[in-house]
């Protein structure tokens, strides 16, 4: 594969365009309505009503409103004559909701002017016109079964302009002036970390894509590997090259069988096309990918005990440091980074890291992909960029809480997260912003509660959570988890006294402090929150001292005739 | 539990040897050990294929593997039982999947899985008497555009009512259960 080659594709994958594009959702939301049926039920009516030759049935990835499942947008090419559909006109067609298989003829009568039942949904609404994608670019519009199509969407151009034009250090130097922060949670910038790794002498160095999205109610990573695996690829060998890597390994949730299978076609077609293996783009550069399927440990989104795991291990974390930069996978030196934070890599590299570091605010550039859940109109998957205010995301572009219902708060992080309260929702979405509230950016994953939700129960329910996936290989988070547990358990069951509370409390700072991993640090997170903003819910379920020293003094003072004391 | 495996290990391996020798699907899963040549650190990935032929991983087959891959029992039990993914016992003809992500939690999750427990008369992570049916949380699947979801038999189902659950599970349960 050479420059010429990969031109000559994307040049005939657009020649081959139709008059007419039907796309249909196949990302996993969707799927489970039966989009399958439905694409299957397009392409036979667009046989059946010969308009082959007219008419492309394309299935898609992730078209971002997921409760409308499953969609299907109709675009038509540009008037004149031999143009693609170009970036700024697409998406513009009728988009339908909650297509059915039997919809289909209609559907695609409708191209010809015939009409359809089927329910309209507005290309025009905020929850699409807010959305700035760079990661989600191509989640939509590109097949992800097909890298021909990720070529015409200049796909590996990147890679190519980077094997052949930059140095190394020039593409580090590009990374650390985009500004790009990491994209899991914690937003440690980019390019230091790879300038980290690039630093150290060992020869055998690793490049490892966490997609062990292990946050309940985040789905941010699984829609881009499922639309778009192309490009987490594609940023995972431009960051090869530039640390001096020769092999990396994919962590990706057994969950997420469609994102698994999607990868493995990915890879090999990837490796026909010599774009991963050895030489990529006729270079000396090698670079292989492997996957390793994760087996359900919430803890092995942790970097260290994420490589345990890689290594056939129990994915216990270990004391940092040794930074993985320094010492991980195989006590070689390893970058470990997002499948987010890789997916915004080709777009840098193709476009610049000013035109990168010009989106977003002063300490968070770039865009960040949420997954809106919870008690929300439209739930689904949006891209906005760093700053946007949460009022702006939950409402406008959500729709607020569905029925008429009331915003109560917004969790984000999720069990290492925080609640952020209605009152806090003029908050713009950053990474600096959300840690002064006690919260955390977490990969993305945003669940909005209504006044119907109590905010002890949720506390407990990510208490629970913690409880369950601690490793046990330190004491704080085993026994701390466990009995904060209990402790919240007691207050629901409203046995709890207010010095139960100060003990939680108590507790909550021993576990964060002690703890030996992200996991146990960021636990006692939900209950500090929740406790910051809605302590009154917290109070009103505590009952009265009855025993214990204070209560003793207060009921004998009471209690006792004045002639006895 | 370790310490059994490991005591008794010497006089089983033989007979699990002899008995693998006759069963297919062991060939398979040493083909799959082969593939990966025989690396220790594919312990998992082999784990997922046993798991995949047989439905569970009984002692015996953690003993296999052990053996094959060169590793203590210990370890591959340790793995085994790490990962929530792997089951050491049998499950149902049928399974049954709530998801408790906190997506899933705030629509209304628990009460679908307190109705499936409550009819189906087994708590989460059993398996109804007559191995009818396995009753099983996940974390997350990662569907909350279409929360709560339920996965029947692998097949996720959008927006799960408690009534919606049952009605599914009707078939799949014996008459004792109505």
């Amino acid at each position: 594969m050479i420059i010429d080659d990969l031109v000559e594709i994307a040049e005939r994958e657009r020649a081959s365009q139709k008059k007419y594009l039907v796309r249909c959702c196949m990302a996993a939301g969707c799927m489970s309505s039966n989009s399958k049926g439905v694409k299957e039920g397009l392409e036979k009516a667009v046989k059946e009503a010969g308009l082959a030759e007219e008419v492309e049935v394309r299935g898609v990835g992730c078209m971002r409103l997921c409760c409308q499942g499953p969609l299907v947008q109709i675009d038509s090419k540009a008037e004149s004559e031999g143009a693609t559909v170009r970036l700024e006109t697409r998406g513009q067609g009728p988009l339908y909701l909650k297509v059915k298989p039997e919809d289909a003829p209609s559907l695609i009568g409708s191209i010809k002017g015939g009409p359809t039942s089927v329910g309209r949904g507005d290309p025009n609404h905020p929850f699409f016109t807010g959305q700035k994608p760079i990661v989600l670019a191509n989640s939509g519009y590109v097949n992800p079964e097909r890298i021909e199509c990720y070529i015409a969407a200049e796909g590996y151009q990147g890679l190519h302009d980077v094997l052949r034009e930059m140095t190394p250090k020039e593409v580090i130097d590009t990374m650390i002036k985009s500004g790009l922060r990491g994209r899991g949670g914690a937003g440690y910038p980019t390019g230091l970390k790879w300038a980290t790794v690039a630093k150290t002498a060992n020869p055998q160095k690793y490049v490892i894509c966490n997609a062990d999205e292990g946050d309940p109610g985040a789905f941010m990573d699984r829609s881009v590997l499922e639309s778009d695996p192309h490009s987490v690829l594609e940023g995972m060998a431009v960051a090869a090259y530039a640390v001096g890597a020769n092999q990396g390994f994919i962590y990706v949730r057994a969950e997420y069988p469609l994102a698994i299978s999607r990868l493995q076609t990915a890879i090999r077609q990837a490796k026909q096309y010599g774009l991963l293996g050895s030489g990529v783009f006729e270079s000396p550069f090698n670079f292989n990918i492997d996957l390793r399927i994760g087996a359900g440990a919430f803890v092995c989104g942790e970097e260290t005990a994420l490589m345990a795991s890689v290594e056939g291990k129990r994915g216990a974390p270990r004391p940092r440091p040794p930074f993985p930069a320094e010492s991980g996978l195989w006590n070689c030196p390893t970058l470990i980074n997002n499948v987010e934070t890789f997916a915004n890599v080709p777009p840098i590299i193709r476009k610049g890291a000013d035109w990168f570091a010009s989106i977003g605010t002063e300490k968070s550039k770039g865009t960040k992909v949420f997954a809106l859940a919870g008690k929300i109109t439209n739930t689904g998957l949006i891209e906005v960029p760093m700053g946007t205010p949460l009022r702006h995301i939950v409402e406008t572009m959500g729709g607020g809480a569905p029925d008429g219902g009331k915003i109560k708060a917004v969790q984000t992080g999720g069990p290492s997260g925080g609640c952020i309260p209605a009152e806090a929702l003029d908050t713009p979405v950053d990474y600096d912003s959300l840690n002064k509230l006690g919260s955390i950016m977490g990969s993305g994953g945003m669940i909005v509660m209504d006044e119907g939700t109590r905010m002890v129960d949720v506390a407990r329910f990510f208490m629970e959570f913690c409880m369950d996936e601690s490793c046990g290989k330190c004491v704080p988070c085993r026994a701390g988890t466990v009995q904060m547990h209990h402790l919240l358990d007691k207050i629901l069951q409203r046995k709890a006294t207010a010095r139960d509370l100060a003990k939680l409390e108590e507790l909550c700072d021993m576990v964060r402090h002690d703890s030996l991993c992200g996991l146990g640090q960021t636990a006692p997170n939900p209950v500090l929150s929740t406790l910051r903003f809605f302590r009154k819910e917290y109070a009103d379920l505590l009952v009265e001292d009855t025993f214990g020293p204070n209560a003793r003094e207060v009921k004998q003072a009471d209690k006792l005739p004045a002639g006895l004391t | 539990m370790i310490a059994t495996l490991s005591n008794k290990r010497r006089s089983r391996l033989p007979g699990i040897l002899e008995h693998a020798s006759g069963d297919k699907r062991f060939k398979i899963l040493e083909a799959h050990m082969k593939k990966h040549q025989f690396k220790q650190d594919a312990l998992i990935e082999v784990l997922h294929k046993a798991q995949e032929l047989f439905g569970y991983l009984e002692d015996d087959l953690l003993l296999f593997v052990a053996h094959k891959l060169k590793l203590p029992a210990s370890r591959v039990y340790g793995v085994a039982t790490f990962y929530h993914f792997f089951t050491l016992k049998p499950h149902g003809l049928h399974t049954c999947i709530v998801c408790m992500g906190t997506a899933c939690y705030v629509k209304g999750a628990d009460k679908v899985l307190a109705a499936v427990e409550a009819n189906a008369k087994i708590k989460a992570g059993e398996t109804t008497p007559d191995k009818q049916l396995s009753l099983l949380t996940a974390r997350c699947i990662g569907a909350c555009g279409i929360a709560p979801a339920v996965v029947y038999d692998g097949v996720v189902t959008p927006r799960q009512t408690p009534e919606s659950a049952l009605e599914h599970l009707k078939g799949w349960l014996g008459d004792d259960h109505r």
